[in-house]
């Protein structure tokens, strides 16, 4: 279910997708766990440097190099070590992790098991979030699967080595996938983000070392393994090794989520790969990483997407969601219904976040409805500047980057709507209008 | 009070997998909502007292998460996300014909306990907007036929469940 495909894609993460192997026998056949076997007889020095140089990075969006962030855990501990996989999926425009559990659930088993015999832990965690009812099934039965056949529990594969996996669930909660907030929850609390300094590599779940990756990050481990650095390197650009799953939506003839090199140019992404806009439409502006990514106008998508090219355009490759709008779509109504999903999940633990996207939604409400004034224009820069870097998470970020980039690039537009102008974009009369305020 | 068989099976598993028995407390708030409907009183006290916590705490951790709820709803919780990739596919739409046709606001049910309706945030579907959750179950590449659809055999459905 669910899959598209197009030439130009490089299937690593997705090849066994389409292919039954949610049926441990199938992935066997498939390749499958061979990965952990030749992980066992290596140094667990030589598992994290083949990740490194594999140019991996942190398929969640933070895009930070796995290998690097493996090697932050200390080799001593007191404490359990554990490894947590990030499948509270959510991020707007994001729908891979999905397939990856729908189609390749033991790819991600694999992977925590891998990474556990990297940094010398026994017990992995692979988190799903609570919508996702069919896959945390799915999971459940991949993991008792595994473990009736010997690849889990004790003595994996005869080497003496112990690693248990376990599944868990969420029940609704976007800042759940940042990784401090998705350690609380696993503990049974509200998703209240910790402060860091201690980062989770030193001081994680119930106080021990903590690696978190992203379901697909982990479902990427395996080939590296099996492929090796230099291959899966090469396949992507210098410093963004690899492909990654793209998860094409908005308008386009051809949406759905397509496994392409790093570095795959963006407007051939839109029109190859995603088909176009529809109905000869003109493209107006793409979000190209995820909700919280600043917005590229039409003339900015001649870009490669990998993290440091996307970061010189001044935008994010986030979480690999890219979201098309044509020029039928008012920017200030699109503004508004990120702000107002980030206002609806900010968990209220820091002012600025809690009281700015509150403010935010209020104002935009107020502008996409013909009742702005021209000061709310500069109020809105003003509030998302002023939540920049000040909360303990990044959602306060998520919710201020987006809404500067939608300001600054569609200024026009959004003063297109003040002094009771009815927004352009709509039926007459389909917005209700709200007065000016003094 | 009484849970049934599988949920004890799967309970009882799950406090094997951590070092701490509150560990077990947001999946399990879920799939005890499953079964009951809502997370009532009953077995807010319940759970407490099997996870060694206070009610308070339960229901602190209740109100974080969005598909908790202390209210019960309809047989079929049809949840319509609003979210970008969706709006753009016609998601308001969706949307407004839902209210229209079950003649209930967002987070009211239907007088005869059958639906329950929830606009609610991006659910994984972006590739295939609009899309919604009745209960568990994803419906993607929507049009207002294709919903009503929806409704018809949920309706066919619900009514041949009461009258057996």
């Amino acid at each position: 279910m669910h899959l598209v495909s197009h030439p130009d894609e490089v299937k690593v993460v997705s090849k066994r997708f389409g292919k039954g192997a949610t049926d441990l026998d199938r992935y066997l056949a498939l390749d499958g766990y061979k990965a952990v076997q030749k992980a066992l007889g290596m140094q667990p020095d030589g598992i994290i440097n083949e990740v490194k140089n594999s140019g991996l990075r942190g398929r969640g969006g933070a895009g930070f190099n796995t290998g690097l962030k493996w090697s932050f855990v200390p080799k001593q501990s007191a404490k359990p070590k554990y490894i947590l996989c990030n499948g509270d999926e959510s991020e707007p425009g994001t729908c891979k992790d999905r397939l990856i559990f729908e189609h390749d659930p033991h790819a991600v088993i694999e992977g925590v098991v891998i990474a556990g015999l990297a940094v010398g832990s026994h017990t992995g965690y692979i988190y799903i979030r609570g919508e996702y009812r069919y896959l945390s099934n799915l999971m459940q039965k991949a993991i008792k699967d595994a473990y009736a056949r010997g690849l889990l529990g004790k003595n994996i594969f005869g080497s003496g080595y112990d690693f248990d996996v376990y599944w868990h669930g969420g029940a609704g909660a976007y800042e759940v996938g940042e990784e401090s907030a998705l350690m609380e929850s696993l503990e049974g609390k509200r998703g209240i983000p910790r402060i860091r300094p201690p980062f989770p590599a030193v001081v994680g779940l119930w106080g021990g070392p903590t690696v978190i990756n992203n379901a697909e990050t982990l479902a990427s481990v395996p080939h590296i393994i099996l492929g090796g650095a230099e291959w899966y390197s090469n396949l992507g650009t210098p410093k963004n090794g690899g492909t990654r799953l793209f998860c094409l939506s908005g308008h386009l003839n051809r949406p759905g989520v397509y496994e392409l090199p790093m570095g795959y140019n963006l407007k051939k992404m839109i029109y190859e790969v995603g088909g176009g806009i529809p109905n000869r439409k003109k493209l107006k502006a793409v979000v190209p990483g995820g909700s919280s990514t600043p917005v590229l106008t039409a003339d900015e998508i001649d870009a490669p997407m990998d993290f440091d090219s996307l970061m010189k355009a001044g935008s994010m490759l986030g979480s690999g969601g890219v979201v098309v709008l044509d020029e039928t779509t008012c920017i200030v109504k699109f503004a508004l219904r990120t702000m107002k999903f980030y206002r609806h999940e900010s968990c209220g633990w820091c002012i600025p976040c809690r009281e700015g996207t509150d403010w935010l939604e209020k104002t935009l409400i107020r502008l996409h409805a013909g009742g702005g004034l021209k000061k709310d224009i500069d109020n809105i820069l003003y509030l998302s500047e002023n939540m920049l870097g000040r909360t303990f998470c990044p959602l306060g970020d998520a919710a201020a980057m987006p809404t500067i980039a939608f300001v600054k690039k569609f200024r026009k537009e959004f003063e297109d709507h003040l002094e009771a102008r009815p927004c352009a974009f709509e039926a007459a009369g389909s917005v209700e209008r709200l007065p000016v305020m003094a | 009070m009484r849970f049934s068989d599988e949920f004890e099976g799967r309970f009882s598993e799950m406090l094997s997998h951590y070092p701490t028995k509150r560990s077990v407390l947001v999946p399990t708030l879920l799939y005890a909502q499953d079964e009951v409907g809502y997370l009532s009183d009953e077995v807010i006290a319940e759970l407490a007292t099997r996870l060694d916590l206070t009610e308070l705490e339960v229901r602190n951790v209740i109100s974080y998460y969005s598909m908790l709820t202390t209210k019960a709803r309809g047989k079929y919780n049809v949840q319509v996300c609003t979210n970008i990739s969706c709006m753009l596919r016609g998601a308001e739409e969706i949307f407004e014909h839902c209210k229209k046709r079950l003649g209930v606001g967002p987070h009211g049910t239907t007088p005869d306990n059958l639906f329950s309706l929830e606009e609610v945030e991006c659910i994984g579907a972006c590739s295939w907007a609009p899309a919604v959750q009745v209960n568990y179950d994803f419906h993607e590449n929507l049009t207002v036929d294709k919903m009503d659809q929806l409704f018809d055999e949920c309706k066919k459905e619900g009514t041949q469940l009461r009258n057996l």
